[in-house]
């Protein structure tokens, strides 16, 4: 078995991983960096991201309060320390995309505009009309082609990471185009592999968006972080779930009711629509269970008005926002509110990282939403994600690249033995088993209900035991899995199955911490603990691989000079 | 419920040297789109059926296919608009992996060939912040900065379809996207990749490209000006061979 050999290789290339590999040949210009991933990079899932990418550029703004509205919208979780560099550096980033050709959208002044977010005190989110993920992502991978040291493998689907003595010293991959499993060795290995919403039924998320990186780190013994919480953005799109962005509300939305009442009054008044997203898409399901909300085939809903603010601020600040809600429900968001619920957005929890984007494992490294660094906590605010991957990203880039200059590769005789295993776990497991009865798509859904049943919004202990005992089940199941595609070229088929194979380590691993955090904070609201505990909880959990399912270590949250208090807005 | 017929081209090169056609008749309502059909195809009837999607909203540019001989993305076309059945096969003018799945190589390969990239003699540190942009600056190229990269426009192409060298309509409205944008300096050395090849020349005014794009870019508009912009610098060098403008 041949391996591909580089210095530095990057799992997925959105905007952490073309951020990372952009700081790593700036730093070492004659490294050897590869991009590998599932997509070509512009299918990246940084695409879909609508609303903004936050940072403090104006001079009513603060580094203090940027840190504050952050801790506070975590709920008290994040780690303050990482918060503070998070929004230091923040500026500089937004501004160096702009350098690199960003179309951000502009005052009259010929500034970069700002707008209005969720749990953001003042105007800070940098935005390039509703498409800023696009635009972001489109500036990065066309900036990082001037680079020839940046090399890319495109579609090419990453199964293992390669470990040796502790060390991460590579990865297996699957080339689609020809079927090949194959070693590529790497001084350092980062993995900028996104989240996984596709566990859940209901998602903003991409098809590509498995869980692929937490679940490879997890299984190679390296701990994540905090996977319990996972957010549900207030507005999206009834049967799709498409995403409507919060700038929706940000350039002055309101949420109505059935009975025509901006119901946030009662759950939020001093910031209504402009409140956090765990707040707000719990009062949406609290409207729902006290019989407020709009019901048809898809299920309960409440309406996002924009119709107040006129066709012409439509149209040049959330043009998207009218073609999707035109196309996907037929509604024109000029003339008539937009049917919204709550949808499975984003992950605060991931592979647990240290400010330079290092795991625990030598030669392992994260960044963006597959990662926990953390700034996010228990509730991630909007807009500060995108940043998240540009200065974490960055981070993460220059720290792989330093460690790939001082490490040599691995000897590959050394991984000649788990290559091979992994190729036959492949080929053997999959591609030429003869029996098997399960469907792919059936344990994918039957997954995706006990996610959404019992680890959803609102969780209890029976809720949660019970989605366990599923996957539990699942997971058995799952090894009597038959796949229909036995070809070698493209063979999308695989793909799904190691894809759900990733969903159903991740899904267990949030169940799990959900289970044992007793408390309500942030994203995790659980019916049987509804406060928040700061005498039992205050820590971060992290999930690590054992024989029985994931064994749970505590760790403490960072607090530099924002004291826990109670979370009023 | 209501069924439909969908009859996709097929290509599997490890068993079949060439393409053939499978139709497959499925359930459907008025809001599923194209994709959808093919994703219950796949979980449901056939899951060795290969396609690329992922975002389901227009905006990653991987579902391009031709559409009842259209091309289109398919998470943007309804079922219910083909009440006699529809027709998938991969976009036409490429080579086909696989199923649905064209090659996309030569398409990344353009859209590296143009230099997509800021070009300037002189970079200000950061720390300076901004280079000033008026939003009628941005306006200037914004339209052309909104392409997806999904190739529809290539598959729809006639010189593209006769020529494969050429640098095609995607390519040159990226080029076209920096050449307008008020911070750049490097219209010189894009020229350079755009006008030497005869293919600009042999575009007619058609436009098949800009009537297909999902994201209304209108490459053709960016085709038409560079023949322009090429044609002036021309005449101005013969002029003044000494330096154009």
């Amino acid at each position: 078995m041949d391996a591909l050999k580089c210095d530095l290789l990057i799992v997925g290339g959105g905007a952490a991983g073309l951020r990372a590999a952009v700081a790593a040949v700036d730093v070492q210009p004659d490294l050897d960096i590869v991009v590998v991933s599932k997509v070509y990079p512009m299918r990246s899932h940084t695409v879909s991201a609508e609303g903004g990418t936050a940072a403090v550029l104006r001079e009513y703004d603060s580094h203090d309060l940027h840190c504050f509205d952050t801790i506070r919208g975590s709920d008290y979780l994040a780690d303050q320390d990482a918060v503070e560099l998070f929004v230091d550096t923040a500026p500089d980033e937004v501004l160096q995309l702009e350098h690199w050709g960003c179309p951000w959208s502009r005052d009259r002044d010929g500034r970069i505009s700002v707008r209005a977010f969720g749990g953001m005190s003042v105007k800070r989110t940098v935005f390039a009309s509703d498409k800023t993920g696009f635009h972001m992502l489109h500036s990065l991978f066309q900036h990082s082609l001037r680079y020839a040291r940046i090399r890319r493998y495109d579609e090419w689907f990453v199964t293992s990471l390669l470990v040796d003595d502790g060390k991460c010293v590579g990865v297996t991959g699957l080339d689609l185009a020809t079927g090949r499993i194959q070693p590529i060795l790497a001084k350092s290995v980062m993995l900028c592999t996104g989240g996984g919403g596709r566990i859940f039924p209901f998602t903003t998320n991409g098809n590509i968006k498995t869980g692929d990186g937490m679940a490879m780190a997890y299984r190679a013994g390296a701990p994540l972080k905090d996977m319990e919480f996972v957010q549900y953005h207030p507005t999206g799109l009834p049967g799709t779930g498409i995403l409507i962005t919060e700038a929706s509300r940000g350039e002055g939305g309101y949420l109505f009711n059935r009975e025509g009442e901006r119901f946030l009054e009662r759950y939020i008044p001093g910031k209504m629509e402009l409140g956090p997203r765990d707040i707000l898409s719990r009062a949406i399901i609290s409207e729902r269970q006290a019989g407020r909300a709009f019901e048809d085939r898809h299920g309960e809903y409440v309406h996002l008005d924009l119709t107040h603010l006129g066709e012409k601020v439509i149209n040049e600040k959330l043009p998207f926002v009218r073609e999707l809600a035109s196309k996907y429900v037929g509604i024109d968001p000029v003339y008539k509110p937009i049917p919204v619920r709550p949808v499975v957005h984003y992950m605060m929890g991931g592979v647990s990282t240290a400010n330079d984007g290092s795991t625990p494992m030598e030669g392992l490294y994260a960044a963006g939403e597959v990662a926990c660094v953390t700034i996010n906590g228990a509730n991630r605010l909007g807009s500060n994600s995108l940043t998240e991957c540009l200065v974490f990203g960055g981070f993460a880039g220059e720290a792989a690249a330093r460690h790939a200059v001082s490490s040599e590769l691995v000897d590959p005789s050394r991984i000649q033995e788990a290559a091979l295993r992994e190729e036959q776990r492949i080929e053997q497991g999959f591609l030429h088993r003869e029996d098997g009865t399960e469907r792919i798509s059936g344990l994918r859904g039957e997954m995706q209900a006990a996610m959404e049943r019992g680890c959803g919004v609102f969780r209890t202990r029976e809720s949660l035991l019970e989605t366990t005992r599923e996957l539990a089940a699942l997971r058995e199941r799952f090894a009597d899995v038959r796949i229909d595609d036995r070809g070698k070229v493209f063979n999308t088929d695989l793909v799904a199955a190691l894809e759900l194979d990733f969903m159903l380590d991740v899904a267990r691993c949030i169940a799990g911490a959900a289970l044992t955090r007793e408390e309500s904070r942030g994203a995790q609201a659980r019916v049987d603990f509804p406060e928040r505990d700061d005498e039992r909880f205050l820590h971060h959990q992290m999930s690590l691989i054992s024989e029985e399912g994931p064994r749970l270590e505590t760790q403490p949250v960072t607090i530099t000079r924002w004291a826990p208090e109670e979370r009023k807005y | 419920m209501k069924t439909i017929d969908i009859t996709v081209t097929r290509y599997d090169p490890e068993n079949k040297p060439a393409p053939y056609d499978q139709t497959y008749t499925i359930p459907y309502d008025d809001e599923m789109v194209v994709l959808d059909g093919l994703n219950y195809i796949k979980d449901h009837v056939d899951g060795s059926l290969s396609y690329r999607w992922s975002c389901r909203m227009g905006v990653c540019g991987s579902c391009g296919m031709m559409v009842n001989g259209e091309p289109k993305l398919t998470c943007a076309v309804f079922l219910k608009d083909y009440p006699q059945g529809v027709r998938v096969g991969p976009l036409d003018h490429f080579p086909v992996v696989r199923d649905l799945v064209i090659e996309m190589d030569d398409f990344m390969d353009k859209l590296r060939a143009v230099k997509p990239w800021m070009i300037r003699e002189q970079e200000k540190p950061v720390q300076e912040g901004e280079y000033l942009q008026s939003p009628e600056e941005l306006q200037l190229f914004r339209q052309f900065s909104m392409c997806i990269n999904c190739a529809l426009c290539y598959a729809a192409c006639p010189v593209y379809a006769a020529d494969k060298t050429f640098i095609g309509p995607a390519a040159i409205a990226l080029a076209h996207r920096y050449d307008m944008d008020s911070r750049e300096e490097g219209q010189d050395q894009r020229a350079e990749v755009i006008g030497s090849h005869e293919g600009i020349w042999e575009c007619s005014f058609v436009g098949e490209c800009s009537v297909v794009c999902p994201k209304h870019v209108d490459p053709a508009a960016a085709i038409q000006r560079s023949k322009v912009q090429l044609t002036k610098d021309h005449i101005l060098g013969l002029l003044w061979p000494w330096g154009k403008s």
